[in-house]
């Protein structure tokens, strides 16, 4: 990185061979270099596509907003009585999971709409997941925001245990970009992709105990309930929030772990398809 | 490593397609089991090898589906080559297709900026030439309204100023040159020469020979992806002439 930062600045050059997959340092420069272009991209995304709309910005947080109160009416008086404050409870890893979820669809839907750019310009072909990725964590903090209220008026305790928090945050959203990545690269080669993730993922959000307290499921079935990784990553938003204590090592280790694999299986993915988008966006 | 001065090399590049594109992981998983994956491919570009020092003004010529924009994109490095390497050097100012990068809803002026992102330019570079950008494309009154009022010939004239008014050590146009009135032509070739007299390199793919017996000094002449012809524009050009006349 150091030694081609340097050459750099005196020449900038740039080797495209063949069946080679992208490379890192190439790739990391530049993303600096279209620093500014992520931020346009990135403001694109939370305003001008509300640009006419009345409601503006608040349209971005308004379906999450609507689905939340769906969720909460229904299953508060179901789960009531199990589990106190239900409304900080199922908030406190949906939120997360929205942010997983619109994250990974966004992303997709980014690069086949940017495609016929990355034919014509060259930009760093992740710069789409990251901005995505980052206008992502943009709404997830404003939800926080909207949380912290809701707690306030609703006489949750906030804890100081939030200050553990943004760790959790980096957890996560390394963990969603890791799948973004690979989502996006794939889904450039086959367009149903994205039809399939879209189903999938409300089976995965039925799978994890967001809505649901993990006591119902039977003890038996427990353990296959442990094998899923959006668990331990949103577990550890939910702790600091919801019960006031820091998340177990093993917790922390597993999501930790979970995040690292995610970011690294993703760029491996991601690095070996996209010398081959041109051909197929 | 061994040091060069050329602005872009190719080695023995071929690009290929596949004749059957795969969309869908249904059709792909299917095929594979069954084993019936058409991979007939069609080439682009057949094992091209050149070189183009920094400095050099080159014209590309050929009919069309030659491989002529293929060989520019690859020099531009946004296609990777199927086989082959390529190597480019220095900063670089793309104008590939018209209209790339421009939002149609957003103005004149907002879009300088958003393409000037694109291009890896910072808003503060955007912001400095601002003015000379509009004044260059002579869209002054147009530059408040949205880009989709634009005729062609207007964003041909706003994409050249906008690529061309950061300094860049390559320039690649393509077909560019062909929009755009008698009065806007006349001041991008004053343009492009004040780049070639600054040492930048400038590939110029056309259809109009004049246009490239004017600005260029070399000329590469390819046929079904491959080059039949690299040398002195003059003599390339009579030659892609006489053959195409008779």
């Amino acid at each position: 990185m150091v030694q081609s930062t340097v050459v750099s600045a005196t020449i900038l050059e740039r080797r495209t061979v063949a069946g080679e997959p992208l490379r890192l340092g190439n790739e990391l420069r530049d993303l600096m270099q279209h620093a500014h272009l992520a931020r346009q991209l990135v403001h694109r995304d939370l305003t001008i596509r509300y640009k006419r709309s009345v409601l503006g910005f608040l349209w971005t947080m308004l379906h999450p907003l609507l689905l939340m109160l769906i969720f909460l009416v229904v299953f508060s008086n179901v789960f009531r009585f199990q589990t106190p404050h239900y409304e900080t409870y199922f908030l406190s890893e949906y939120i997360g999971w929205i942010f997983f979820a619109q994250t990974v669809t966004h992303v997709m839907a980014a690069v086949a709409w940017n495609g016929p750019l990355m034919k014509r310009i060259r930009v760093p072909p992740s710069i789409f997941t990251i901005s995505a990725t980052i206008s992502g964590l943009i709404n997830l903090l404003l939800s926080l925001a909207m949380l912290f209220v809701i707690m306030l008026i609703a006489g949750a305790p906030l804890r100081p245990t939030l200050l553990f928090l943004p760790v959790s945050l980096v957890v996560l959203a390394m963990f969603t970009f890791g799948i973004a990545l690979a989502l996006a690269a794939v889904s450039v080669f086959f367009a149903d992709v994205r039809e399939m993730i879209q189903a999938a993922l409300p089976a995965v959000m039925y799978l994890t105990p967001i809505i649901y307290p993990i006591s119902i499921i039977p003890e038996r079935w427990r353990p296959f309930f442990k094998l899923n990784p959006v668990a331990y990553v949103l577990e550890i938003v939910r702790d600091p929030i919801y019960y006031g204590i820091l998340p177990t090592p093993l917790t922390m280790t597993i999501a930790v772990m979970v995040s690292i694999a995610s970011v690294v299986f993703g760029w491996m993915i991601f690095s070996r398809l996209a010398p081959r988008f041109h051909a197929h966006v | 490593m061994r040091m060069s001065d050329d602005a872009i090399e190719l080695h023995r590049v071929s690009v290929t397609y596949r004749m059957h594109r795969i969309r869908s992981l249904k059709e792909f998983t299917v095929r594979t089991v069954v084993r019936n994956r058409d991979d007939s491919r069609v080439y682009a570009l057949r094992d091209v090898s050149l070189r183009i020092a920094r400095g050099e003004s080159v014209g590309i010529i050929g009919d069309n589906g030659a491989g002529k924009s293929t060989l520019l994109r690859v020099a531009a490095g946004i296609i990777t080559p199927t086989a082959g390497m390529a190597v480019s050097r220095g900063t670089m100012a793309p104008l590939l297709e018209l209209g790339t990068g421009f939002e149609t809803e957003l103005s004149g002026r907002e879009n300088i900026f958003f393409n000037g992102a694109l291009l890896g330019r910072s808003h503060e570079q955007m912001e400095a030439h601002l003015e000379e950008i509009i004044a260059f494309s002579g869209l002054e009154r147009f530059i408040d309204t949205p880009l989709r009022t634009y005729s062609t010939g207007m964003v041909a004239r706003l994409a050249f100023s906008i690529a061309t008014a950061v300094d860049a050590d390559t320039i690649l146009l393509d077909e560019i040159l062909a929009v755009g009135d008698a009065s806007f032509r006349a001041r991008c070739d004053e343009r492009i020469q004040r780049f070639l007299t600054a040492g930048s390199t400038v590939l110029v793919v056309s259809h109009e020979l004049p246009v490239i017996r004017h600005l260029c000094a070399r000329t590469i002449w390819l046929s079904q992806g491959a080059i039949v012809g690299d040398g002195a524009s003059d003599e390339i050009i009579d030659r892609y002439e006489r053959e195409r006349g008779g």
